[in-house]
């Protein structure tokens, strides 16, 4: 039995007006369920990343709805959004994102402050967390001093330790190497990918594929093909 | 302690302070006008409080003067009639007649110290100051005198009690050493005696009585005395008032004042500049990390505490600081100046915590309005 965690339907995004005016995602509609690893490919500029952000609450789409477990995302407001983000999703970003003045296991605690836990508290559990991306050692670190393959885990790390249902990941093995990467994505499916969890990664990384439970094909904004992945859910 | 306090707030501190140079630079920038501010207004209070000396020593309830009197050493002599109307006023328990003029003083080596000499009552010595040696009903005495220990004092040779001295070629004896609340402005001593010792000594004009101390039968009275003096052309003022007026003078009739102003101006535009740059600057950097922690999931009104915090915490630092720096350096300027005119108030506080605050202000309004308007899509597109 399939259970959708995320309903998106006609979402259409541009960005600019009058002559400049680009049509970044056009008429997408798409189910994401939970327990799939779910792929956003297609060449660059063909409106992964603008989808992604759609279906996680970070940007507003012009015409569409996207609804959470049959919550509608885009009626809520902006504290209601943040909130909802704050709980349930967990952000990788292409460029990591770590505060290099804070420690390695600082960075790691961040979601769980924003949800007022006490600063200690959320620094042990930063730090199991740590060990489970395998970075215990490098607890007490600027994020500067770690290769980006282990920056990328700390980014992962952060992402899950407020155990959000849904992961989103931009291109996160694009400034990794071949190994490294199919490591990371490895890590995810066979440790945090769980039944009642869905990950949602935006890649055109072709070394990574295996993972994929479904892979959604986009082209100038649109989807033009949906496929089962080479490890189906 | 941890515990009670907001992890976001420890979040924002070490954001903050953990970028070391920009916290310095910040920090650096309000210690500085802090510093500048205070160190001026204290040197300007210094000099107001010493411009009012006498009305702060004599301590009388109300003063009656010429209505011309600037500071209150350019006293102008009042006609022996004005005392007796003002003796004749209902509400006016009584009142008395204070001289106030400059002498010379021949020190034992032979050369001249100019002197204020305070002549007081010799019914009641209202006025008199509170005395470290010898006792105030010597000034009976034969040419009894009470010499200020003050910061002037060593420049009549500190002289103790039973000295002797000569005040414009009369014979003087020191009958006490007295203590006052603030020294004066002249840089002269002080010497106190009876009025008519001051008048036979001190080479006078027709009109001899500088300023009449009345003390009134009641608070509510004041008014009253303050109305029929008018009526007779002269003015009479309360301690405060007669404060107030010495300090307006020196503020806006002199050019000191202004000048202050202007410095004060000065210094906290250069504070603010340097601060709210800097900590635009901070913002700037962070811009994307602030980002991250909307995408996140960071409310904007959690955001803006952060900023303010931080703002704060960094003006409250360099107030501290510049406070400090400026205590710090009047004591050292003390030691080796003892004359030094330089008063920290609390006004002077108040004024520099208003200045650190809109600079805390401003620079966090400028960050603030940053911050709220950065996209998460745009952190999240790298
Ligand atoms: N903030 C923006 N302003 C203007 N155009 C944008 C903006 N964000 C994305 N676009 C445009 O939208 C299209 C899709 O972008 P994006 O979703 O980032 O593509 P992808 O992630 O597949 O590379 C591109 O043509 C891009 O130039
Ligand atoms: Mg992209």
């Amino acid at each position: 039995m399939k259970r959708i965690a995320i309903q998106a339907l006609g979402l259409q995004k541009w960005f600019g007006d009058g002559e400049a005016r680009t049509l970044a995602v056009q008429d997408v509609s798409l189910d994401v369920n939970f327990g799939e690893m779910l792929y956003i490919v297609g060449p660059s500029g063909s409106g992964k990343t603008t989808l992604l952000s759609m279906i996680s609450g970070i940007l507003r789409p012009n015409a569409g709805s996207v609804a959470i477990e049959g919550c509608d995302l885009w009626s809520m407001s902006n504290d209601g959004l943040a909130e909802l983000r704050l709980n349930r999703i967990g952000f990788v970003f292409q460029d990591f994102h770590l505060f290099p003045r804070l420690t390695t296991a600082e960075n790691v605690a961040i979601p769980l402050i924003l949800r007022h836990e006490p600063w200690q508290a959320s620094i042990e559990k930063a730090l199991v967390y740590l060990k489970k991306v395998g970075l215990e050692s490098r607890a007490d670190l600027p994020p500067v001093k770690l290769s980006g393959g282990e920056q990328q885990r700390v980014a992962i790390a952060r992402a899950m330790i407020g155990t959000p249902d849904i992961l989103v990941l931009d291109e996160p093995t694009a400034s990794l190497d071949g190994d490294t990467g199919r490591n990371i994505v490895s890590f995810i499916k066979n440790e945090l990918l769980t039944p009642q969890r869905t990950v949602v990664i935006v890649t055109h990384d072709a070394r990574i594929y295996e993972f994929a439970s479904r892979v959604v094909n986009m082209e100038d904004g649109r989807i033009v093909g949906i496929s089962e992945g080479a490890s189906r859910a | 302690m941890r515990s009670l306090m907001n992890g976001t707030f420890i979040l924002a501190f070490k954001l903050l302070v953990n970028d070391r140079a920009k916290f310095q630079a910040l920090v650096g920038g309000i210690t500085f006008s802090t510093f500048l501010i205070v160190q001026m207004t204290s040197l300007f209070a210094g000099i107001l409080s010493r411009a009012s000396s006498t009305v702060l020593n004599v301590g009388a309830k109300v003063w009656v003067m010429d209505p011309a009197v600037n500071t209150v050493s350019s006293s102008i002599g009042l006609p022996d009639y004005v005392l007796d109307f003002v003796r004749s006023i209902e509400g006016v328990s009584y009142a008395v007649p204070l001289y106030s003029g400059g002498a010379l003083v021949k020190l034992n080596n032979g050369t001249y110290q100019p002197v204020t000499i305070i002549g007081l009552d010799d019914d009641t010595l209202y006025g008199r100051p509170a005395l470290e040696q010898g006792s105030i009903e010597d000034l009976y005495a034969d040419d009894g005198f009470v010499v200020v220990n003050d910061a002037e004092y060593s420049k009549l040779g500190s002289p103790p009690l039973k000295a002797q001295m000569q005040i414009n070629d009369h014979r003087a004896v020191i009958v006490g050493v007295a203590r006052v609340a603030s020294s004066g402005l002249n840089g002269v001593p002080t010497l106190y005696t009876t009025y008519k010792r001051a008048i036979s000594y001190v080479p006078s004009t027709r009109f001899t009585t500088a300023y009449i101390l009345v003390e009134p039968k009641q608070a509510s009275d004041i008014a009253a005395i303050k109305a029929q003096v008018a009526s007779l052309g002269y003015l009479a003022v309360t301690n405060d008032e007669f404060v107030s007026k010495v300090s307006n003078w020196f503020m806006y009739q002199t050019g000191a004042g202004t000048n202050m102003m202007l410095m004060a101006v000065i210094s906290f535009i250069v504070g603010l500049s340097i601060s709210g740059q800097t900590f635009y600057t901070f913002i700037l950097e962070n811009e994307s990390k602030f980002g991250a922690l909307k995408a996140i999931g960071m409310k904007g009104s959690e955001l803006v505490k952060m900023i303010l915090f931080q703002a704060i915490f960094t003006a409250l630092t360099g107030l501290g600081l510049g406070v400090g720096l400026c205590t710090l350096m009047i004591f050292i300027a003390r030691l080796r100046l003892p004359d030094y005119a330089a008063k920290v108030t609390y006004e002077n506080l108040l004024i520099a915590f208003l200045m650190v605050l809109i600079i805390a202000g401003v620079s966090s309004y400028i960050g603030v309005r940053r911050v709220l308007r950065i996209e998460p899509f745009d952190i999240f597109r790298g």
